[in-house]
């Protein structure tokens, strides 16, 4: 079982009704789900407490059987580099980095760097014109991708979207989702996405629905 | 945080300039009072050939030939400074004294007599049965009184030491010449009075203050460019709203003058306090250097006060200009996110300007003349030296990028770069801060240095000593020459060479000078050749001044003219001097006598020599000075002229390092979304604010790398350019490693300081903060 969640909940601080309510659900390696869920539904608080940024305030949130919610900072750093991915709606590139360190940025510091498996990447998101670019340079979806190739170079187990496509147009978001879900099941990494896009959500094998906190 | 930044730099700023201001005019205004007393810069004088007194019948002979003279006698009296005119015949009767508000002029001449002081001044003053009158505009630290009432209050019946000649003159008068051939007639002095001479000290201190607000205007700036960024999408949304570009710039406008209005007023306040705990270090450095006497209590003068204010509403106006022309050049359907004000690159036009500057500089350096050229080209200096600094850095770490091979520290190097542009005027303002450092401490130490030297050498006889008359002084001669090893007499007289007023020796050939003195340059044998008589010693404010070198001829007396053989360096006298043999001396001035000496002994045998010559020759312990007592007089006037500077150091000092933590604070709110990614990628908040912190260090590292060059060129700059054009003598430079290493130390510690508070929030930044980031619109 690659991720297990049991009975998370989750309360920001100065708000009384909690954004998460005992949240259950299991994924196996390789497997693919979209998260849905309307404005404030928690997609993206669950989101965080899978790829470690943040802690649950109660249950268990286990990847390859560690729980997450005992590690410190330093723990959930480790799972970050290494273990989990993550690909946010506003590519959150660095932007003193050009494209090329950008890709490889995290997977140098996972220690797992693969200067062939960057150029595979780079190829197959159409980035190899665009190495010594600085990310302000690049288009929306050029970003994006400069993004994924980044997530997926250092191999993870795990791959969090968090609507990758949301700032692309239609043409573009379909483009970049498939290229995404053929590369994660290339490596066979697991891929959680989340989206407000039914029809994106229909190209995913499985489809949670979070309402209010909880699991439809 | 950025209304903070903007009134706390604005204000810093306008204090340390309004506290320099506020000094300089308390002492303009003292010697303004001091000229007024006596007419000094305005009349002629007479004074006797040999520096002594003038009997009082001289005078009344003198009225008698038809002189219009009045007398003066001026002395010492616990302290202060007694001046006793005689308010008949003095020309503009008692100076800036108002007869009309309680002084009685009978009362004045007869009887007990009047003294008329300011306040503190009669403080001082025993009572001596005179009426002391209250009279504020009298100059500090000096009294009035009938000349009557000084002589006797002196000790001096009958003398007179000089004698003011008004403007208006009979035209049937006898010559000088026929009724007192033992008296002279000296010109009103040029150059020489007060305010003259200290015109140099004042402007260093402007010049100072000036630049003290020059890096408090980068705060401000800073603090102004960052606010009018923000508000970019405000404004664009005001206007498509509807609201009128010129009513939204003139509302911000006058607010800014609002906010500049009360800046400056605080920045006043402190200005003051600045100044009155200066002014006492002032004051006893221009009594020691100058003889000028300047109140030591603070008033608060309009032409101060005024200025400051101006200066922080002037200052605004330019640190705005440009955000507010922006502004209103700004297109309709501009982006609405503020441009990455913190992000831009360089501009190449910078680092044209600091190249235009530095060869500007240069170029005055090698050319320029006079004393505007000389501070002009250290204006040049520093502001073309803070321009480089930016695309110097933005270099520097590039090249440290290439060379990196760990991730992080590829990402710290061009991550700190890419906050270069957002921190460039703080590091600035630091820059020009130990700039100024390194430059004025490396002209204080080399000052140090030769001038312990330089006293060594011109201070070397054990005791010297002050005779009353000539009869005392040949007893002085008769003891001293039992039980002193050498007996050195002091002969001078005022002379005129080249259009300048100097001053004459007349020295005896002995060892003493031999051994000790050095020559910046000089001729062969050089002491051999003055001994018999053939040529003459000068200092070197009169080799500079009146454009001599060796082998030019020199007037030294009557009809007689030697060449120059020697120049020796004379720190801190502010008039030219000329020096020939004791004999040749006194065959061009036979009328003077020696009143004082040099005395040499075993240093064992200085006290029993004093006890002898208090026995034997009357001689007061007042009228002795042992060399260790003049040399710790002399360091001790010197520790003080500089630590007026020194304050100022620290206080620029402080500036630049409140302006890295007020950058560093409000572009923490900026860093997040450069800063965020990296924590999601893998590192801690905790790594991310050590780097932080290292950041800061290493920016602080490189800015004090460029600021040693720049200081030492700064301090070339003064020792050999300024320092020579405003006093006349050059000071050899001397480098003090150790000083720059602590200096650079204390820089990098500013700078973790000013880090550690941002680097601290950044480490307890709540993921939630972070992921803040993050989120998107649905």
């Amino acid at each position: 079982m690659l991720l297990n969640l049991r009975d998370v909940t989750k309360t920001y601080p100065g708000t009384e009704a909690p954004v998460l309510r005992g949240v259950s659900f299991d994924l196996d390696r390789g497997g693919m789900l979209a998260l849905t869920g309307e404005s404030g539904s928690g997609k993206s608080t669950l989101l965080h407490l899978i790829g470690g940024l943040d802690t649950a305030d109660k249950g268990v949130v286990a990847i390859n059987g560690t729980d997450l919610t005992p590690l410190d900072d330093v723990g959930r750093a480790a799972l970050r580099r290494g273990i989990v991915g993550v690909i946010f709606q506003q590519f959150n590139l660095i932007p003193s980095l050009n494209v090329a360190a950008n890709i490889a940025f995290q997977a140098r510091l996972a220690g797992r760097h693969d200067p062939a498996r960057d150029r595979i990447l780079t190829e197959r998101l159409g980035l190899s014109d665009h190495l010594h670019k600085y990310p302000e340079q690049l288009s929306g979806g050029q970003q994006q991708r400069v993004a994924i190739a980044r997530t997926l170079s250092p191999r993870p187990a795990l791959v969090l979207a968090d609507e990758p496509t949301g700032n692309l147009d239609e043409a573009t978001a379909d483009a970049v989702l498939t290229l995404l879900r053929d590369l994660v099941a290339e490596t066979g990494a697991g891929l959680i996405l989340v989206t407000h896009s039914e029809r994106l959500a229909a190209l995913m094998p499985r489809r949670l629905h979070l309402r209010a906190g909880l699991l439809a | 945080m950025q209304l903070m930044t903007l009134l706390a730099g604005l204000a810093l700023a306008t204090a340390l300039w309004s506290g320099v201001q506020a000094i300089n005019a308390e002492a303009r205004a003292s010697y303004d009072a001091a000229a007024a007393t006596l007419g000094e810069g305005q009349f002629a004088q007479i004074t006797a050939r040999d520096g002594g007194a003038i009997p009082q019948a001289t005078y009344v002979a003198l009225r008698r030939a038809g002189w219009a003279v009045s007398p003066v006698i001026e002395g010492r009296l616990e302290g202060v400074r007694l001046i006793g005119l005689e308010p008949l015949t003095a020309p503009g009767g008692l100076g800036p004294v108002r007869l009309d508000e309680g002084a009685d002029l009978g009362a004045f001449l007869s009887g007990e007599g009047q003294i008329l002081a300011r306040r503190e001044t009669l403080a001082r003053l025993s009572d001596t049965g005179a009426q002391k009158l209250l009279s504020p505009d009298v100059a500090p630290n000096t009294a009035l009184t009938d000349i009557g009432l000084a002589q006797r209050l002196l000790g001096r019946a009958g003398e007179i030491d000089r004698l003011i000649v008004a403007n208006v003159q009979p035209l049937t008068r006898a010559s000088l010449a026929q009724v007192a051939p033992e008296l002279v007639e000296s010109p009103p002095p040029e150059g020489g009075d007060v305010a003259r001479l200290t015109d140099s000290f004042h402007l260093n201190l402007t010049a100072f203050g000036l630049l003290s607000f020059a890096v408090g205007l980068f705060i401000v700036h800073g603090a102004i460019g960052l606010a009018f960024e923000q508000r970019r999408p405000m404004v664009r949304t005001l206007r498509a709203l509807g609201a009128p570009l010129r009513r939204l710039i003139a509302l911000m406008a006058v607010e800014l003058a609002v906010l500049a209005l009360i800046a400056g007023l605080i920045g006043v306040g402190l200005g003051y306090v600045i100044a009155a705990a200066l002014l006492p270090d002032v004051a006893a450095t221009l009594r020691g250097l100058y003889g000028a006497d300047v109140a030591g209590q603070l008033s608060l003068r309009p032409a101060w006060w005024l200025s400051g204010l101006a200066i922080a509403m002037g200052g605004t106006a330019i640190a705005a200009g440009g955000a507010l022309w922006s502004l209103a050049r700004m297109p309709l359907l501009s982006g609405a996110h503020p441009r990455a004000w913190a992000m831009g690159r360089q501009s190449r036009g910078q680092a044209v300007a600091a190249l235009a500057l530095l060869g500007l500089a240069g170029t005055l350096a090698v050319w320029g003349q006079g004393l505007m050229a000389g501070f002009t080209m250290l204006g040049a200096l520093l502001i073309g030296g803070a321009l480089a600094l930016p695309p110097l850095l933005t270099q520097v770490l590039r090249w440290a990028e290439r060379l990196s091979q760990a991730p992080v520290a590829q990402w710290f190097w061009a991550d700190t770069r890419q906050q270069v542009p957002g921190l460039s005027l703080a590091l600035m303002a630091l820059l020009l801060a130990m700039a100024a450092n390194v430059g004025v401490s490396t002209m204080v130490s080399s000052f140090r240095l030769t001038f312990t030297g330089f006293l060594d050498q011109r201070l070397a006889s054990e005791l010297y000593v002050t005779a009353a008359d000539t009869a005392q002084a040949e007893a002085i001669i008769a003891v001293a020459a039992r039980d002193a090893d050498a007996i050195l007499p002091l002969l001078s007289a005022e002379v005129t060479v080249a259009g300048l007023p100097a001053q004459i020796y007349g020295a005896r050939d002995h060892a003493t000078y031999r051994e000790n003195w050095q020559f910046l340059q000089a001729v062969p044998a050089v002491w051999d050749v003055l001994a018999r008589g053939e040529g003459v010693l000068v200092n070197e404010q009169l080799y500079r001044r009146a454009g001599l070198d060796l082998g030019m001829m020199v007037p030294v007396g009557a009809g007689l003219t030697l060449p120059v053989l020697g120049v020796y360096g004379d720190y801190g006298n502010p008039i030219g001097q000329v020096i020939v043999t004791e004999d040749l001396f006194r065959s061009q001035f036979p009328q003077i006598t020696a009143l004082r000496f040099g005395l040499r002994s075993d240093p064992a045998r200085v006290e029993s020599l004093r006890v002898s010559l208090r026995n034997e020759a009357d001689l007061p312990d007042t009228a002795m000075v042992d060399q260790a007592a003049l040399k710790a007089m002399s360091l001790a006037v010197f520790e003080r002229t500089f630590t007026v500077t020194t304050a100022l150091n620290v206080l620029t000092l402080a500036v630049a390092g409140f302006a890295i933590l007020m950058s560093l604070l409000t572009l923490a709110a900026m860093r997040l979304p450069q800063l965020a990614p990296v924590w999601a990628l893998g590192l801690t908040r905790r790594r991310l604010a050590g780097l932080d912190l290292v950041r800061a260090i290493v920016l602080a590292a490189l800015t004090g790398a460029l600021a040693l060059p720049l200081g030492l060129a700064l301090a070339w700059a003064l020792l050999a350019v300024v320092n020579v054009e405003a006093f006349g003598w050059r000071l050899p430079t001397y480098l003090f490693p150790l000083d720059y290493l602590r200096l650079g130390a204390l820089a990098l510690v500013a700078a973790a300081l000013a880090a550690l508070w941002p680097a601290w929030r950044l480490s307890h930044t709540p993921p939630a903060q972070l992921l803040g980031v993050f989120r998107h619109e649905r």
